[in-house]
C-alpha cells in the first residue's frame, strides 16, 4: 500500500518519503500495542489458570513470568473434580444437536424460499427477515410456561429447542441467499430427468452448499456454546453447561479464582480452536448474517 | 449485508445485458428462467447503470480480489458486496471454488428462479419444520407477552398498562433505561470508529492477517468468558488488576492518601455502628434533622499526625442529616465512649452515603473536624453508611467496578469483544474502494487526510452504517457482560433492560407481569431496526 503510494506518486520528494518511512514506523508500532492491548486481557485469564493459588492472591499473574516456579496445572485437577466435566459434556449435549437441527431445519426451509413457488412466499421470508432481530428475552417466560406445560423445563431437550427455534431464522436467511445463487440449470436438468424435490435438495443443492453450511454450523455452534441466558432460564443445575456453571461461581470472584479461572479457560479452548480454524468461514457467517 | 451471495450478482446478472455477456455454456441455462427475470429486470438496469459502471467491472474485480488477498480476505471479499450499496457493486465476489463456478451462471435472480414442478404442497412440507418452530417459539410468545404484560405479577388481575407505568417511575427500572441510553450513544459509536481506525491501519502493515485475527478473537469466546477475564483486568488492587497496574506504573505512585484501612467500630453492643461487609453502617436507623455519631477505632496513631480535634456534629437543618466521624480513643486514656471529646481526632475525607432501601440517597464527604452534612433527604428512615472505599488501602488503584465507572467499564469490555467485528466488515469495504479513485485524488495533491474524509469515508457510509445498525441492537439487548462483570452490589448500578427482565421475571423477582412488559418494551427499542432491515432486504432485492 504504501509503496505502491510511492511508485504511483514519483512526483513526491524525498522528504515525503521520509516522513512515509518515519509514519510506517510509526504505524507499525501503534498495531503492535493494539495487537497487545488485545491479547493480554485472555493472556491475563490463562496465567491466572495456571498459577498456586496464593500466588494469585499475592501478586499479579505478570509476575509469574520471573518466577515460573509458581505454574501448576493444580487448578485444572481441582476443577475436574468438582464435576466441572458433567457440565462441559451438558454444553456439548447441547450444542451438536441445536447446531445439526438447526441447519436441517433451515435448509428445508430455505430451498422452499428459493427454489419453489408457493402462495406467500415472499411476505413470509420477510417475517423471517423481521425476526432475525427478535430479543429472546420476549420469548423466555412464555416458553417456560409452555415447557412446564411440556414437562421439559429445566432438560437439556428444552434448551436445544429453544435454541434451534431462535437460530433459525439467521440460518433460513442465510442458507436461502446462497440457493438462489445456485445455477438454475442444475435444477432444471434434475427436475427434467424426474428426480423428486428430495432428491434435488439432498443430492443437488445441499452438497452445493457446503460453504454456506460451514458458515451456518460455525456461527451457530459458537452462539450455542456460548449462550448463558438460555440456559440460565432453561437448565436446571443437572443439565446446565459451563456457561452457568461458572456464573454460580461468579459470586464469589475473587476467593475461587482457581475454579473461575481454569473453568473460563476450557469453556474458551474449542471455540477458539474452531475459530482458528474455520474462521474464514466463520467471518462468511457473520458478515452475511450482520443483521442478527 | 444481506445477500452475501447474489448481492454481488443480482445487478450483474439481474440485467439482460449483463447476463447475456455471462459467458460459457450456462447461457442455455440463462435463457429458460428468462421470461420469469423479465419484469423485475427494467428497475435492475436502472440500478444496475446508476451504480457499476460497467458490466465488465465486477469480474475484473474478482481477479484482482483474489490475487492480492491474504487469508482472511477472500472471506472478506466474498462477502463485502452483502455489505450492500455502490462500492459493494464493484467488488470482488466469491472466490472459493464452489461459489466461483456457481458465479457467473447464477440467474441472480432473487424473486423467480424457474418453476418447473414442485407444487405448494410440497413446499409446504419442506417448511413445515421451521414455521412451526418459529411459530410456537417466536411468533405466539410474541403475541403472548403482549397480552401478559396487562396483568399482574401473578396473572390473575388485569391491571391495564399499570406495568409500563411502573417501567418508568420505578426509580430502579429508569437507571436501567439511564444505563441502556449511555451505552447506545456511546458504545455503536465507538465500536465503529475503532473498527474504521483499525481498518484503515490494517492497509498500511504486513501483518494485517495475524492483526485481524487477534482483534477478531474475542468474538469466538463467550461473553460470560469475556465477563471473568474482565474481571480479572479490573480487579482494584494495583498489584493484581492489570489495567490498574498499567495505571499506577505510567503515573508512579498516587500521592493522595484518604483511606483508614484499620478504622473499624468497636464490637460491643452500645456502639451505634457496626461493620457489615467491608463497609459501616448505623445499627438504629436515622431521621432527617437528627445527628448521626459513627466512632472508629483502631487508626494508627501515624496516620492521624495531621488530623485536627473532631467536633460534635452541627445542628441538621430539615431534610438533612449531620454527623461526625471521628476516632472515639484518645490516647493516654480518658474520654466518653461514644461522644465526640474535644482530645479525639476527627477523620476527615471519608465519604458518607445515607441508604434508604438499599439505594443510596445522598452522598457527602467529612471535613477536616470530622463532620458531614447529608442534604436533599426526604422523610423517611435512613441507614447511614461508610462504604467499602473508606476501608481500602490508600493507593488502592482506579474502583473500575465501583458504581460510578461501572458502566464505562464494561463498556470497555464490550469494544473489546466487538472492535473485530466492525474491523472486518469496514476492511471489506474497504478493500471493495477502487484504488484508481484513491490514486487519482493523490496525484492530484490530495493528502492522505483529504483522500480518507471526502473519498474514503463517503465510499464506506454504507459499510459504517450497517455496523453501526448492528452494533445498537447488540447494546440494546447487551445482558451477559453486565450480569458477568458488575458485581452483586453494585448490579443495581449498571443494569439494563435486559437483564432488569431476567431479574424481575427470573432472577428473584417472579413477576412475571413487569417482566412480559420490559421485554415488550425490548422488542419495541428493536422495532425501528427490524424494519430498516425489512426495507433494506425489499431494496436489494427489487
Amino acid at each position: 500500500m504504501t509503496t505502491s503510494t510511492i511508485a504511483g506518486a514519483p512526483r513526491r520528494g524525498v522528504l515525503s518519503r521520509v516522513t512515509d518511512r518515519i509514519g510506517g514506523g510509526v504505524i507499525q508500532a501503534l498495531m503492535v500495542l493494539i495487537g497487545v492491548f488485545w491479547l493480554v486481557p485472555t493472556l491475563g485469564l490463562f496465567v491466572v489458570s495456571i498459577r498456586e493459588e496464593a500466588a494469585n492472591n499475592s501478586t499479579g499473574w505478570w509476575t509469574a513470568f520471573t518466577k515460573p516456579a509458581e505454574f501448576t496445572l493444580k487448578s485444572y485437577g481441582d476443577l475436574l473434580a468438582t464435576g466441572f466435566t458433567s457440565s462441559f459434556w451438558n454444553t456439548v449435549a447441547i450444542t451438536v444437536p441445536a447446531t445439526i437441527l438447526v441447519i436441517g431445519i433451515a435448509a428445508m426451509a430455505a430451498y422452499a424460499f428459493a427454489w419453489m413457488d408457493f402462495p406467500g412466499r415472499d411476505p413470509l421470508f420477510l417475517v423471517v427477515v423481521g425476526l432475525l432481530v427478535v430479543p429472546i428475552q420476549i420469548a423466555l417466560i412464555p416458553i417456560a410456561k409452555l415447557y412446564g406445560a411440556l414437562g421439559i423445563f429445566g432438560s437439556i431437550a428444552g434448551v436445544v429447542l429453544f435454541h434451534v427455534a431462535f437460530g433459525l431464522p439467521f440460518a433460513i436467511f442465510l442458507l436461502r441467499n446462497f440457493f438462489v445463487g445456485i445455477p438454475a440449470s442444475l435444477l432444471e436438468a434434475a427436475r427434467m430427468d424426474g428426480a423428486s424435490e428430495w432428491r434435488i435438495f439432498s443430492t443437488v443443492v445441499f452438497p452445493l452448499a457446503k460453504p454456506a453450511i460451514a458458515s451456518l454450523g460455525i456461527f451457530q455452534f459458537l452462539w450455542v456454546w456460548n449462550d448463558l441466558l438460555v440456559a440460565l432460564v432453561f437448565a436446571d443445575s443437572d443439565n446446565q453447561p459451563m456457561t452457568k456453571a461458572l456464573q454460580s461461581q461468579m459470586r464469589q470472584f475473587g476467593t475461587n479464582i482457581d475454579i473461575l479461572a481454569p473453568g473460563a479457560f476450557l469453556s474458551l479452548i474449542i471455540p477458539l480452536v474452531l475459530f482458528f480454524a474455520f474462521q474464514r468461514y466463520f467471518v462468511q457467517g457473520m458478515m452475511a448474517g450482520s443483521v442478527k | 449485508m444481506t445477500e452475501r451471495l447474489d448481492g454481488p450478482r443480482a445487478p450483474r446478472g439481474g440485467g439482460d445485458a449483463a447476463r447475456g455477456s455471462s459467458p460459457g455454456p450456462d447461457d442455455a441455462a440463462g435463457s429458460p428462467a428468462g421470461p420469469r427475470e423479465e419484469s423485475p429486470s427494467p428497475a435492475d438496469a436502472g440500478t444496475t447503470a446508476g451504480t457499476a459502471a460497467t458490466g465488465t467491472t465486477g469480474d475484473a474485480a474478482e481477479t484482482t480480489g483474489a490475487g492480492a488477498d491474504g487469508d482472511v480476505h477472500p472471506a472478506l471479499a466474498d462477502v463485502t458486496p452483502a455489505t450492500s450499496a455502490d462500492p459493494a457493486e464493484r467488488m470482488a465476489p466469491a472466490v472459493e471454488p464452489e461459489i466461483a463456478t456457481a458465479g457467473p451462471a447464477a440467474p441472480g435472480v432473487v424473486r423467480g428462479p424457474s418453476r418447473l414442478g414442485p407444487s405448494p404442497t410440497l413446499a409446504i412440507l419442506f417448511l413445515l419444520p421451521g414455521v412451526v418452530l418459529l411459530g410456537a417459539m417466536v411468533i405466539y410468545p410474541i403475541i403472548y407477552s403482549i397480552f401478559r404484560s396487562l396483568y399482574d405479577s401473578t396473572g390473575d388481575t388485569f391491571v391495564g398498562l399499570e406495568n409500563y407505568g411502573a417501567i418508568f417511575s420505578d426509580s430502579g427500572t429508569l437507571t436501567t433505561i439511564r444505563n441502556n441510553l449511555i451505552w447506545v450513544v456511546v458504545a455503536p459509536a465507538m465500536v465503529t470508529v475503532i473498527g474504521l481506525i483499525f481498518a484503515v491501519l490494517t492497509e498500511r502493515i504486513r501483518w494485517a492477517t495475524a492483526f485481524k485475527l487477534i482483534v477478531f478473537m474475542p468474538m469466538a469466546v463467550s461473553l460470560m468468558a469475556s465477563g471473568v477475564i474482565f474481571r480479572l483486568v479490573y480487579e482494584q488492587a494495583p498489584d493484581r488488576g492489570v489495567a490498574n497496574a498499567v495505571i499506577t506504573s505510567v503515573q508512579g505512585v498516587f500521592g493522595s492518601h484518604n483511606g483508614f484501612p484499620d478504622a473499624r467500630p468497636r464490637e460491643n453492643d452500645q456502639a451505634p455502628v457496626a461493620a457489615q461487609q467491608g463497609t459501616v453502617v448505623t445499627k438504629q436507623p436515622a431521621q432527617p434533622g437528627k445527628a448521626v455519631l459513627i466512632p472508629l477505632v483502631g487508626v494508627k496513631p501515624a496516620d492521624l499526625a495531621t488530623a485536627s480535634a473532631a467536633k460534635a456534629a452541627p445542628q441538621a437543618g430539615p431534610g438533612e442529616l449531620a454527623g461526625t466521624v471521628w476516632v472515639d480513643f484518645t490516647q493516654g486514656g480518658g474520654g466518653r465512649l461514644n461522644e465526640v471529646d474535644a482530645t479525639e481526632k476527627a477523620l476527615e475525607g471519608l465519604t458518607v452515603e445515607a441508604v434508604q432501601n438499599g439505594e443510596v440517597k445522598a452522598t457527602a464527604t467529612t471535613g477536616a473536624d470530622g463532620t458531614f452534612r447529608l442534604s436533599g433527604l426526604s422523610a423517611g428512615d435512613y441507614v447511614v453508611r461508610l462504604p467499602q472505599s473508606n476501608f481500602e488501602a490508600a493507593f488502592g488503584g482506579v474502583s473500575w467496578l465501583g458504581p460510578t465507572l461501572i458502566t464505562p467499564a464494561i463498556i470497555g469490555a464490550f469494544i473489546w469483544v466487538w472492535a473485530g467485528f466492525s474491523m472486518v466488515l469496514i476492511a471489506a469495504g474497504l478493500s471493495a474502494i477502487p484504488r484508481d479513485a484513491l490514486e487519482a485524488a493523490r496525484i492530484d495533491g490530495a493528502t492522505e487526510w483529504q483522500v480518507f474524509r471526502k473519498i474514503t469515508v463517503p465510499l464506506l457510509s454504507p459499510v459504517l452504517l450497517v455496523v453501526f445498525v448492528t452494533m445498537i441492537i447488540n447494546t440494546l439487548k447487551v445482558f451477559d457482560l453486565v450480569f458477568v462483570i458488575a458485581p452483586g452490589s453494585v448490579q443495581p448500578q449498571a443494569n439494563v433492560i435486559a437483564l432488569e427482565m431476567w431479574r424481575v421475571a427470573f432472577g428473584g423477582g417472579n413477576n412475571q407481569g413487569l417482566g412480559s412488559a420490559l421485554a415488550i418494551f425490548l422488542l419495541i427499542l428493536v422495532l425501528p431496526f427490524m424494519i430498516i432491515n425489512i426495507r433494506r432486504f425489499r431494496r436489494d432485492n427489487q
